[in-house]
């Protein structure tokens, strides 16, 4: 019996399973141990470990959606400006076409919130003064000083009225002062908030030069394109700009201005969100509003620097549709909540299992349980390959799922107990069983999975983590009842406590009604028997007790005439009729 | 339990039948009636959104002993007076405020005095905003995934049982179970949020697969009756029905008892919003989605069925046969 191959196909899939689950265990210590990225416990979401979630929505000026590479431009500026701030670890995403999600670990300032909601400006400013980034000298006596806090006396208005964004009487002695002390890595300083028509004072994105920079001369709106490419004449990279009518006829005016000048007023910057992106010296005068920028670029920089001239030229501003803060406590307790609420609701199946299939409850617990640790695993193995967490949401369709995987074992032990009123023999009846079941089991499952993944696509993040769990442990369930339920009810069935339909089994061939017992005899029919409150159903009662007997038959005595079979159908007819 | 594995063998049998195929009309009746009573629903009681979809800021002080309702409004007329404020009581150690939408200096501010009205710490205080069209978005994204959802399950099940009227019927029983349960939802005075949208969308997936399994087993039996059978095509499908009725009973109770935890447990005994919205509508809908399943998608089925020629040829010699046998009807 024990090499029958059931049996040993029992033991293959158990082994698989076990395969299956030492991998999971493998590749999740590969991540713990060697790669020190992933953790023996899953990711948790803002809702659950608290933390700020801002939700900004793309917003065009003629109302187009934004295309994927807007978006992805919008992702890398908002996490450069996230960065900026000095917030660690924050997750940015796009999500449905127009969203950007910006999630912050512990609580956002108003200053961070500024500075991720601001949309990307680019802007134009002739260069009037450059120097190092320092904010302090060595004086006469050898010490390094700090530059003093500027007089708030200094004069702040030009003394004569600039005529041009070169002039240099923008330069007033309060703002010579302000250059002087001016802090590129102090975050107070916000040059991205500058007013458009005054002088400038800032750094480049690297901290590696200060300006004093002219009131803005252009936007990025009137840059209609950005490319890069190689240089035929000399063999560099170069950014390659294009500008619209009025940009042209603008531009061609500063060039004229800029060109000649002696530097660095003859250098022209264009600034993103208030820094210095480059600052190129103007080496021709150019009216056709096609400029080039050479320097020492290499492909990679001016690929970066094209795709930020050109998307600082996109009009594309962002709104806050949504935002949360999430405390670390209200999460933890969400967290709590979760994890208990689902420890019950596992104890309440596992009771009810017990009540109703006996020991065969056990064999769902177990299931449940395995089910558990590969969920358990491959929570911890997706957060750490595709940044999967947690939310409240996804707690949810963890404890959901209990009782619907443990519905897909109720599918199939009854459809043993239906062989087994057939007359099978335990054995047969768990592998005739599974030979139903899992034709249904394939395909309402594959109906959920199939919910779970149009879910994913189409939705927003909330649903997103509940449709993902979902169709995980939707998956899980059907590898278990493969390789774990059926390969450990064949071989219960062979054991003397199941096999031989202990009443404590769940599998009493004698509580379910029948073992050959109908094939030969002819049971009256139970009129008696009917409890119902009306004759109705003491009719049907006495009709379809005898229709039971052609089911009880009808495997044995499959050409049973029509007219014989028939003529014990009174109750049936009257019903089907009504 | 004897008595549920003894009520299991007589339903196997056909000895106990409940009539899901031979009163349909007077299901079918009742259906329409809970539907339309679920779509008048909102006429008595106005549907009420949660703050995702009408926009605003809302406030949740945590981790409190005494969580008195008034100070909370104090504390935001201090900073906005006048200002629209709805406050609740979330388990025993928390406030809500919900207010109409504030302005990012006023939300601080708020923040600030809730923290001191409550003397607790700010980073107690969780605050948010959310903008009108984001509940919008999720439900506009939600029909979508609705739509699509329905039109794959549609061909899927088509192919599977190879016929349409099986789809058909799967999927009126679909859309019943999702109006029943909304309109259950609405009386009870749950705000639709978007937890409840992802709940709506999770019985959808539910009643489907509760519906297969049962049309499952009506394939299998209506398939192997063939010729010989001595049932009408109607009384087969009711057979089917029956013999999955335990199936459909514990199947329920299983599938209810882990939600009924979240939303008993978790929801009324410590607050967590998401988890009773989410809850409440699966809670509801697996009962609808049973219910749905039995009294108006397989009686749909059958009906749908009956009228072709092939099986009316049947079903007419079958009770052809009854009558020459001197049945009494």
């Amino acid at each position: 019996m024990a090499t029958s191959t059931p049996v040993r196909h029992a033991w293959r899939a158990l082994t698989g399973l076990l395969v299956i689950t030492a991998l999971m265990f493998g590749i999740n210590a590969l991540g713990v141990y060697v790669f020190k990225q992933s953790s023996w416990s899953p990711e948790l979401a803002l809702d659950l470990q608290g933390g700020t979630q801002i939700i900004l929505q793309a917003q065009t000026t003629d109302g187009a959606d934004p295309t994927t590479e807007q978006m992805n431009q919008a992702v890398t500026i908002i996490r450069q400006r996230v960065d900026a701030s000095g917030v660690g670890e924050a997750d940015v995403t796009t999500e449905g076409g127009k969203n950007i999600v910006v999630q912050i670990p512990g609580e956002a300032d108003e200053e961070t919130r500024q500075r991720i909601q601001a949309s990307a400006q680019l802007q134009l400013r002739a260069v009037l003064f450059t120097g190092q980034p320092v904010t302090s000298y060595v004086g006469e006596d050898g010490k390094e000083t700090p530059f003093p806090t500027p007089d708030p006396s200094l004069l702040a208005t030009p003394t004569a009225s600039p005529t041009s964004g070169s002039d240099m009487s923008w330069i007033t002695p309060k703002l010579q002062a302000e250059f002087l002390a001016y802090d590129c890595n102090d975050p107070a300083n916000d040059p991205a908030s500058a007013p458009k028509d005054e002088p400038l004072i800032t750094c480049d994105a690297n901290n590696q030069a200060k300006y004093i920079l002219g009131p803005v001369e252009l936007d990025g709106s009137s840059i209609s394109d950005a490319t890069f490419g190689l240089q035929s004449n000399n063999g560099q990279w170069a950014v390659n700009l294009k500008f619209d009518d009025e940009g042209t006829k603008t531009f061609g005016d500063i060039s004229q201005r800029l060109y000649g000048a002696t530097a660095p007023l003859n250098q022209f910057a264009f600034v993103l969100d208030g820094l210095v992106l480059s600052a190129p010296s103007m080496n021709a005068i150019i009216l056709d509003g096609n400029p080039s920028i050479t320097g020492s670029f290499t492909q990679e920089s001016s690929k970066t620097l094209a795709d930020q001239l050109k998307y600082g030229a996109l009009p594309l501003s962002f709104e806050v549709v949504s935002s949360d803060t999430i405390s670390a406590t209200l999460g933890s307790q969400q967290l709590q909540i979760g994890l208990i609420t689902g420890l019950i609701g596992l104890v309440l199946v596992a009771i009810y299992s017990l009540i109703t299939y006996r020991a065969l409850g056990f064999v769902i617990i177990a299931s449940l349980v395995v089910m558990g640790v590969l969920t358990y695993l491959a929570l911890c193995i997706l957060a750490w390959r595709m940044g999967f967490r947690l939310s409240l949401a996804g707690v949810a369709g963890l404890i959901v799922s209990i009782g619907f995987t443990a519905d897909s074992f109720i599918v199939y032990f009854e459809r043993i107990r239906d062989e087994l009123r057939d007359g099978k023999s335990i054995t047969g009846a768990v592998e005739d069983g599974w030979g139903r079941a899992k034709r249904t089991i394939y395909i309402s499952k594959s109906i959920n999975i199939l919910a779970a993944v149009v879910l994913y696509i189409l939705a927003d993040s909330t649903v997103k983590g509940f449709a993902f769990t979902l169709g995980l442990t939707t998956v899980i369930d059907v590898l278990i009842f493969i390789l774990f339920t059926h390969p450990v009810m064949q071989l219960l069935a062979r054991t003397k406590f199941f096999g031989s339909g202990h009443p404590l089994s769940g599998l009493d061939p004698e509580a379910l009604g029948a073992v050959y017992r109908g094939r030969a005899q002819f049971r009256a029919p139970a009129v008696a028997a009917a409890k119902g409150p009306q004759g109705r159903k003491t009719a049907r009662s006495r009709g379809e007790a005898e229709r039971r007997q052609t089911i009880a038959e009808r495997k044995a005595a499959e050409l049973t005439s029509a007219s014989k079979t028939d003529a014990s159908q009174p109750g049936t007819r009257k019903e089907g009729d009504d | 339990m004897r008595s549920m594995s003894q009520l299991g063998n007589d339903l196997y049998s056909g000895k106990t039948s409940f009539p899901f195929v031979g009163r349909r009309r007077l299901w079918f009746i009742l259906a329409a009636v809970l539907v339309l009573a679920s779509v008048l629903v909102p006429l008595v009681r106005p549907v009420q959104f949660s703050i995702e979809f009408t926009g605003g800021s809302q406030f949740t002080v945590s981790g409190l002993s005494n969580p008195d309702q008034s100070q909370a409004t104090d504390a935001v007329h201090s900073v906005v007076p006048g200002v629209a404020t709805k406050v609740t009581t979330i388990g025993s150690s928390a406030v809500r405020v919900q207010t109409d939408q504030m302005s990012p200096e006023e939300t601080q501010l708020v923040t600030a005095a809730l923290a001191d009205a409550y003397k607790v710490d700010t980073s107690e205080v969780t605050a948010s905003f959310i903008g009108p069209s984001w509940g919008a978005d999720v439900t506009r994204q939600s029909l979508w995934g609705l739509a699509i959802f329905l039109a794959l399950t549609f061909i899927i099940l088509g192919l599977y049982f190879r016929t349409w009227k099986m789809s058909a019927a799967a999927i009126v029983g679909v859309i019943d179970v999702l109006i029943i349960t909304i309109g259950v939802y609405a009386l009870a005075g749950f705000e639709i949020s978007p937890a409840a949208v992802i709940g709506f969308l999770t019985i959808l997936s539910y009643s489907l697969y509760d519906t297969t399994v049962v049309f499952d087993k009506i394939r299998e039996n209506t398939h192997e009756d063939g010729e010989v059978s001595g049932r009408t095509f109607g009384e087969s499908v009711n057979l089917a029905v029956n013999q999955t009725l335990i199936r459909s009973i514990n199947t329920t109770v299983v599938a209810i008892l882990p939600v009924g935890a979240i939303l008993f447990i978790g929801a009324f005994a410590f607050g967590a919003q998401t988890l009773s919205d989410i809850s409440l509508s699966i809670f509801v809908g697996i009962i609808v989605a049973a219910y749905s399943t039995l009294f108006v998608a397989a009686p749909l089925y059958s009906f749908l069925r009956e009228s072709e020629p092939d099986l009316k040829v049947r079903d007419e010699r079958v009770l052809a046969a009854r009558v020459r046998a001197g049945v009494p009807a």
